[in-house]
């Protein structure tokens, strides 16, 4: 009998900790078969950051180094300088890149490191319970928005994969979402693509994955997976933003 | 014997990070200390090493904490509000047992402060400095050829206790030029990181370089491994020069550039007839106390000289007999607060009369 | 023997090189070297100051609060710190620039040289300070002057090497303006 799915090598045998519905899971799946698909699971160093990705190592089946809340772009540079032969790429939330972490990753993408980032962003700071990140919506309820996000005091949310493709460090930069089978699969292509980068030395990459927190939210997963499609995917729109060398 | 070299005590320090095999420096520019990132970013690149100049002091102890991860030896250098951003990289370094060399040329503070020397921040570097409870090693070299010397041995002392190192001068030590020379790297034997996260190799285990510990018990555990090679450190490690105290009735004690001053000041005293030596701290922590300890049954009294109000005093406290008398004479940093010697051999004749 | 000298003047006299100059002199000797610019607030009022202590033993402080030997290049300087010099210790003051008449300092043998003008007699202002190092080493003979000339090939960087002459001839120069 032939097997149509199997769990990617790259990816340890354990059941995640991760919430129901969920994407987190969906995310390191991809980022795992693009690592089978490269063979290139033992040569690489993953970078965890602060929040919901910060057991990494525990479903990774690679080296982990684990950054300061906001930092893994910092660290991924040290690692990658220090062993530029690796693969390294970075794992990492909304909170912790776009918040704590914004000089981090715009100073690695600007130096054009040549390291992959993979960006979660669910508009919401998943591990400590659902406050208001960068990237809550305008009028999103969380935790420390009671009353909604109100842009006059709180801002904007900031949309990373656009604001990045304007460094000329940046190789490639594009948002995806695993909210349905079809996008599922486009992300998979553009996640296979920003590892392609850091494989043929092509430069520094982006993966921004637009994704579903139903807890924090509040949600039923389907209701989740449909907020992502209906709210979040009209403001963060999906594509590539940038592709230096158009793979 | 190698030829003197006559340099500066911040480029002694990168000097012998390179002979030390240091080829990553991750840095941000503050006087000063500049000297050292503008060396390393002359000399590694030619050595196939990396130098960069970081967005900030955050990235820059992070980029060590990374490169250091992988295994390889590496630094990050700056002054007193460098180093306060640093703070929370180098507690994740103690909290993940990753060695690493941290230079600190001691600036006023607090805030901006101003260039001049200070000792203000002995408790920032001796008390760890960071959340959590850990310490660093700290080596506070009193010369240009220590500075050479002790860059080097923070580099092992890292290495084999698996916790960062800190040189801590200040900008006497680390601007003035001095006659030196370019020792080779000491045979000194460093275990193999082996817990060095690399890219597995198929079949060997998975290294994961963390600090989240939430396994029931493991954090306890931890702090208290960690707390029992903080003991071993103190036992083997503690480093100190003495200087005419056998006879000693007064023993001055102070570090660094202070001490290079009270030295010319103890010469002065004993010209004098006054019975007083030098005790000098090499490592502030371990803090030498078995050193204090023995000269304390002898003498009558110390005298603990800082260019603060008094911080290494709290350590001296702690360190002498009961009954021996500890006194103090600090001058605070600030421009024209540098002591002389002519000065601080004052404060030993009314200490020693008194 | 344990030798300190303390250099002022302003900036553009080229203190910090005298300083230089007399640390590789020392080091030519055998001797043990502390180089120490002071700097700071000063520094942006436009004077320049270091101390240089040599000694066959340790060295001691780098710091000196009463100099043996002070050479003063400007009247600011002299004013501030000629007092410093200890007693029974040389001030040396380039006396183009330094107006001494009438200052009392008690036991120190105040040694004037004209340094600017003995520079313009041998064609060029800036070596007032090769005048000063010359001045000190035949004053106190703590220093000879072949390591001073010796001593210009790692004091000066290499394109400057084709004033070497030039510089012995002011050392020379201000050596001789002390004999006697």
């Amino acid at each position: 009998m032939k097997q149509v799915f199997s769990r990617p090598q790259s990816l340890k045998d354990v059941q995640t900790h991760f919430c129901p519905g969920c994407n987190h899971g969906t995310v390191h799946r991809l980022v795992a078969e693009a690592m089978d698909e490269f063979g290139i699971r033992g040569e690489t160093i993953g970078v965890a950051s602060v929040g919901c990705s910060v057991f990494l190592y525990s479903y990774f089946d690679v080296d982990v180094i684990e950054a300061p809340h906001g930092r893994a772009p910092a660290v991924a540079t040290g690692a990658k300088r220090a062993r530029p032969d690796r693969i390294v790429f970075t794992y990492q939330g909304d909170g912790d890149l776009a918040a704590i972490g914004t000089s981090e990753i715009i100073h690695a993408a600007n130096r054009g490191e040549a390291i992959t980032v993979i960006f979660v962003n669910n508009t919401t700071y998943g591990m400590t319970g659902g406050q208001m990140a960068p990237t809550t919506m305008v009028g999103q309820k969380t935790s420390t928005s009671p009353y909604g996000r109100d842009q006059h005091k709180d801002g904007y949310p900031i949309r990373m994969a656009e604001l990045l493709a304007q460094l000329e460090g940046v190789g490639f930069s594009a948002r995806v979402a695993v909210n349905s089978p079809k996008n599922v699969l486009q992300a998979k292509k553009m996640i296979k693509t920003a590892f392609r980068y850091q494989v043929e030395h092509k430069g520094f990459s982006f993966i921004e994955a637009l994704s579903a927190c139903p807890t924090n939210w509040g949600m039923n997963p389907l209701a989740a997976n449909e907020r992502v499609g209906s709210e979040m995917i009209p403001y963060f729109p999906l594509g590539v933003y940038r592709n230096t060398a158009n793979m | 014997m190698s030829e003197k070299l006559f340099v500066k005590g911040n480029e002694a320090v990168a000097m012998a990070a390179i002979e030390a095999g240091c080829r990553y420096y991750f840095g941000y520019p503050i006087t000063p200390q500049s000297d050292i990132p503008e060396y390393l970013s002359r000399e590694l690149p030619r050595l196939g090493g990396e130098f960069i100049q970081a967005e900030s002091e955050i990235a820059s102890i992070n980029m060590l904490l990374g490169a250091s991860a992988t295994g390889v030896r590496c630094m990050t250098s700056s002054s007193g509000p460098g180093i306060s951003l640093k703070q929370e990289g180098i507690s994740y370094m103690a909290g993940s047992e990753l060695p690493g060399v941290i230079v600190d040329i001691m600036r006023q503070g607090p805030g901006l402060g101003g260039i001049d020397a200070s000792q203000a921040d002995y408790f920032q570097a001796t008390r760890g400095g960071g959340h959590g409870g850990y310490r660093i090693i700290v080596l506070a070299p009193n010369s240009v050829q220590e500075m050479y010397d002790l860059t080097m041995l923070a580099f092992d002392l890292s290495d084999i206790y698996r916790i960062p190192a800190m040189v801590l001068a200040d900008s006497v030590i680390g601007q003035m030029k001095e006659s030196i020379t370019a020792n080779p790297r000491p045979a000194v034997v460093v275990p193999e990181k082996t817990w060095a996260v690399r890219g597995r190799a198929e079949e060997a285990p998975q290294n994961v370089v963390k600090s989240l510990k939430l396994g029931d018990g493991e954090m306890e555990a931890f702090h208290w491994a960690l707390h029992a090679r903080y003991q071993e450190l103190g036992e083997k490690e503690s480093r100190w020069e003495e200087y005419l105290t056998d006879d000693a009735e007064l023993i001055v004690t102070a570090f660094g550039s202070t001490s290079r001053i009270a030295r010319t000041s103890v010469e002065a005293a004993r010209n004098a007839g006054f019975k007083v030596g030098l005790l000098r701290p090499i490592t502030l922590f371990p803090f030498p106390k078995q050193a204090y300890a023995a000269l304390s049954r002898k003498c009558k009294r110390f005298l603990v000289m800082e260019l603060s109000t008094g911080q290494m005093v709290d350590d001296v406290h702690l360190s002498v007999a009961r009954d021996v008398e500890v006194g103090f004479y600090g001058r605070p940093p600030g421009a024209g607060s540098l002591p002389t010697p002519e000065e601080l051999f004052e404060q030993i004749e009314k200490a020693y009369n008194n | 023997m344990r030798h300190d000298v303390f250099i002022a003047g302003y900036g553009g006299q080229g203190v910090l090189l005298a300083g230089n100059l007399l640390s590789y002199a020392a080091i030519h000797e055998d001797k043990n070297v502390s180089f120490f610019p002071a700097y700071g607030v000063e520094k942006r009022g436009g004077s320049a100051m270091c101390t240089v202590v040599f000694s066959d033993g340790d060295t001691g402080s780098p710091v000196v609060g009463h100099p043996s030997v002070s050479i003063i290049l400007n009247q600011l300087s002299f004013d501030k710190y000629a007092a410093k010099v200890r007693q029974g210790g040389i001030c040396i003051v380039n006396s183009t620039l330094v107006k001494c008449d009438g200052v009392d300092l008690p036991d120190v043998n105040l040694v004037q040289v004209p340094m600017n003008q003995l520079a313009l007699d041998l064609g060029d202002v800036r070596m007032v300070n090769m005048l000063a190092c010359g001045a000190y080493a035949g004053k106190t003979g703590a220093l000879a002057l072949p390591s001073l000339e010796e001593a210009l090939k790692k004091a000066l960087p290499e394109r400057n090497h084709r004033l070497i002459p030039a510089n012995i001839a002011a050392i020379r120069a201000g050596a001789a303006a002390v004999q006697g």
